[in-house]
Order: structure tokens, then sequence, then C-alpha cells
């Protein structure tokens, strides 16, 4: 076991190599975490996800852009499957919380999809990621196969936006306890309360927290539209 | 290659050998709130106002979007062509992807409307072209089809190509089909920008066609978009977008600027007179 001070230090280590997108001494902390007897997921959750949380306010606040959060992302995945194996249950089941992903058919526009479904993977949620351009079955599908918590939409064009309501009523029919979550350039909270989903975010930084609040809230039965 | 179009008394050429002609962007509800719910309550009064000021902005023709959730286009769109008609003399670029909203535009419009837009999908070729070819105006072609955006430059020529080749057949000229190869962000992909260039190059030098292209997509999730926009449209222009959907407003002093240095512009009077208006 390492000594306290050892333990912060690795912690630290790897939030900011994430930060300021050092794939290299991400690895380094990664691999002395589990060297040194760090616990995995400790590692992950206090050092890796804290980091790219910190991200999410950058790009936020537009101190970051996209392409450096690509380069943060680099980063934590380079940890990731480092000390993913080593975590017990493989990682995600000690959250056990899942989301499903995936732009509208129509639309191929996936950056912002991509940039939510790393906010997911850091935050330790098991991610389903049915890609660009999915057809509305598809979310059916892979939510119940999944049995995810929540099912993530996005849409870029206003064109493609319209088969937002259609999906998340296909969803909700099926099973009123998945919650769903829209966002792209498009969508604002008034769109995506009047499509008949449970939440939305701005941005990638905002997703998970919301996706949070969005499963407590159903958890405890009450949904936005009751 | 020419393609002319018209509003009932003006009529402007798009040409690679005439200064760009600028197609207005901004009545479209995508991201603008404001004009959103004026559209959803049926209150054109912000069209009238975007119309004005971008014709006072000096754009040659105007964009009319009207596509939002829960309203039906098909009676709102020739609302607002006819709101539009009312205030500017410019010619329309009537925007949907709903064929019942285009071709009631489209019985309402005085002129040779350019139609925004058809795509390389077979759905859209066979509802979409008949509406172009009945009216005889001139329409967009979007370089997609059911595979979505081809990510290289010859994906986009040969959807390109394919559009000309139904048009033609159906008698439609050639010089009344303007491409648009669809600007995609560059953030996460730093070739995104040099394959568009190279399909606006091939698809001039291929088929000559005039081309269109809203800009802006290209610098999504980056800083100081305009600078961006401003350089990028600068390259396309050069390699073949001959009537970018802009605002006009923000872009034209650029604009000008790049015809000048690009020969389409008689004694840079253009320019010139552009500069003494924003220096008064």
């Amino acid at each position: 076991m390492p000594s306290n001070e050892r333990r912060k230090q690795i912690l630290k280590g790897l939030y900011d190599g994430v930060v300021a997108f050092d794939e290299d001494s991400v690895v380094e902390f990664s691999k002395a975490a589990i060297g040194e007897g760090v616990d995995a997921y400790d590692a992950l959750m206090k050092g890796l996800a804290v980091g790219m949380e910190k991200v999410g306010e950058l790009y936020a606040s537009r101190e970051y852009f996209v392409p450096e959060l690509l380069l943060c992302a680099d980063a934590l995945y380079a940890g990731l499957d480092i000390l993913r194996p080593h975590v017990k249950g493989g990682g995600s089941e000690e959250s056990g919380k899942k989301i499903v992903l995936g732009v509208v058919e129509g639309d191929v526009h996936d950056i912002g999809k991509n940039l939510v479904k790393v906010m997911f993977d850091a935050a330790g949620w098991e991610v389903y990621d049915l890609g660009n351009d999915v057809p509305l079955d598809r979310f059916v599908e892979e939510q119940q196969k999944t049995n995810a918590d929540v099912v993530g939409i996005s849409a870029l064009m206003t064109t493609s936006m319209l088969a937002m309501p259609r999906v998340t009523k296909m969803i909700k029919t099926r099973n009123p306890n998945v919650a769903v979550m829209l966002g792209g350039a498009p969508i604002t909270r008034e769109i995506a309360t009047s499509y008949g989903a449970d939440g939305y975010a701005d941005n990638a930084g905002e997703a998970v927290e919301e996706a949070g609040k969005m499963v407590q809230m159903i958890q405890k039965g009450e949904t936005a539209h009751n | 290659m020419e393609t002319r179009v018209s509003s009932a008394t003006k009529e402007v050429i798009i040409s690679g050998e005439r200064p760009t002609v600028l197609i207005g962007e901004r009545i479209n509800p995508t991201g603008k709130k404001k004009l959103a719910a004026a559209l959803q309550a049926g209150d054109l009064d912000l069209v009238r106002q975007e119309a004005l000021a971008q014709v006072q902005a000096k754009a040659d023709i105007l964009d009319v979007n009207v596509g939002i959730p829960e309203v039906d286009e098909a009676t709102l769109l020739p609302r607002a062509i006819r709101a539009v008609m009312d205030v500017v003399d410019v010619p329309l670029s009537i925007d949907s992807s709903n064929p019942k909203a285009l071709a009631a535009a489209l019985e309402t419009y005085r002129g040779k409307a350019l139609i925004n837009s058809v795509t390389g999908q077979n759905d859209s070729l066979e509802q979409i072209l008949p509406l172009v070819k009945e009216h005889q105006a001139a329409v967009v072609g979007l370089t997609m089809d059911e595979e979505g955006i081809p990510t290289d430059a010859d994906g986009r020529v040969s959807i390109a190509r394919k559009i000309v080749e139904r048009a033609t057949a159906m008698g439609i000229p050639r010089e009344d089909i303007i491409i648009d190869c669809l600007s995609m962000p560059t953030a996460a992909d730093n070739k995104t920008a040099i394959v568009i260039i190279e399909a606006i190059r091939r698809i001039r030098a291929e088929l000559g066609l005039n081309q269109t292209m809203g800009t802006s997509n290209v610098s999504f999730g980056l800083p100081d978009r305009p600078l961006l926009n401003s350089a990028f449209l600068a390259m396309v222009i050069q390699q073949g977008v001959t009537c970018p959907v802009v605002d006009v407003a923000k872009v034209r002093p650029f604009v000008l600027a790049t015809d000048a240095l690009l020969g389409r512009d008689m004694y840079m009077q253009r320019y010139i007179q552009a500069f003494r208006e924003r220096d008064k």
C-alpha cells in the first residue's frame, strides 16, 4: 500500500494528466496506481473522472475547445484501458448506471454525441453507443436489450430533430421508467420538455449531471411530467 | 455557366465570371429562439424585419426557411414567402425538405425561384425534381444520399453527378442546378475542410456547375468562429462556390475583398464603394 501522500500524488497526477491532455503522464500514473496498490476504482473515479469533469467545465466556460476535448479524451482512455481491468466487476457495475447514446436517423453530425460519450465513460457509466443516423427502432431495441437507465438522443439539424418526439414516445411507451435526454444545437430545454423528454443538457459537461438527476427522479417516481 | 433566378421585378445571375452572389441566411429559426417563437405563433413581423435588414445589407437573394416542430410548413412557408415578397424585391431561395411545403410556396411565388433543396436520395429526387421542372425553377442539390454525407471528395462528386443526371433526364437545364457540397465541422478532424475544398474544385472542373454552401459549420466548437469562417469562405469562393449562404451584414466585406483579389470586381469598385460606406 502506498503512503497517503503518494496515493494523493498519483490521483493528482491522473487528474492533471487528463486536464493537460498529457497521455504519457496518464499512462505513467495509471501504471503506478496499479503497481503500488492504489485501488483501481479510486484511481478511476477520484483521478481520471474528476479530471474529465474539470475538462467539461473548461469546455462549458469556453476555455477549452473541441480539439482539446478530444485530446483530453485520448488521455482519459489511455488511463481507462490500464485501470479498468483491475476494477472489481469491470469498472462500471459500481455505479451500476447505463446509457444508450445515438444521433437520430437522417443526421450524421456526431461530434457532440461523441463528447457526451466521453463524459459518461469518464463518470463510470456503461455506455452503449449506437453511432449516427440511427433508425428510431434501434434506440428502443438497445434500451430493452441493455436495460439502460437513460437514453440520450442527439440531433443537429432541424429536419432530423423532428423525429425526436416520436422516438421519445416509442421508448417511453415500452418502458416509462427509462429517462430520455435530448441534446444538440437546435434543442433547448423547452423543446426537450415539449417533446416529452425527461432531460436536456446544453453541453457534454452538463450531460452526466443531468442524467444522474433524471435517474434519481425516476427512481423516486417523479418524472418531469407528473 | 450562368444560373438565373428572379423575383417579379429583379433578375440575379449567378456565375463564376461575376461577383459572388450572397444568399442571406437569417430567415431560419435554427438556433434563433425569438424567430422560432414568433413563427410558432404565426407572427411574421420578424421575418419581414430580417428580410429588410438583409437586403439593406446588400443580400442578393434571401433564403426563407420556417422549419420548426409542430408547425404546418405547408401553410406557414407560403405565408412567409408572401410576407417577404411584400417588403423586398430580391429573388428568394425557398428552403424546405418538405415537398408539400415547397409546392405550396412555389404556387405563390412570383418569378423564377431557387428551390433549396434536393438530395441524392431517391425519395428526394422523385419528389422534388418534378416541382423544379413544373415551376421552371433552379434547385440546390445537396451531396448527401441514403448513406449520409460522404467523407471523401469522390463520394460528394458522384452524388452531384447523380443529381445532374436525374435532373437533366427530366429536361431540367444543367445551369439550373446548383450544388452544395455541405460544410462540416473541422474541429474533430482537421482534414474535413480540405476534403470539402477538393470536392468543390472537382465539381467546378468536372461538372462546371454553380455552387452554394453555408460556411459557418466548419468552425463549430472552435474559438473566434467569424475568423475561421471568413478564411474558409475565401477558399471556397476561390475554388468554385459562386453563391454562398451567409450572414450578409457580417461577411460581405470579406467576400468583396475576395472578389476583388480574384479579378471579379472591375477596377475594384465594389470593394472601394463598400469601404466608403463603412467609413462614413
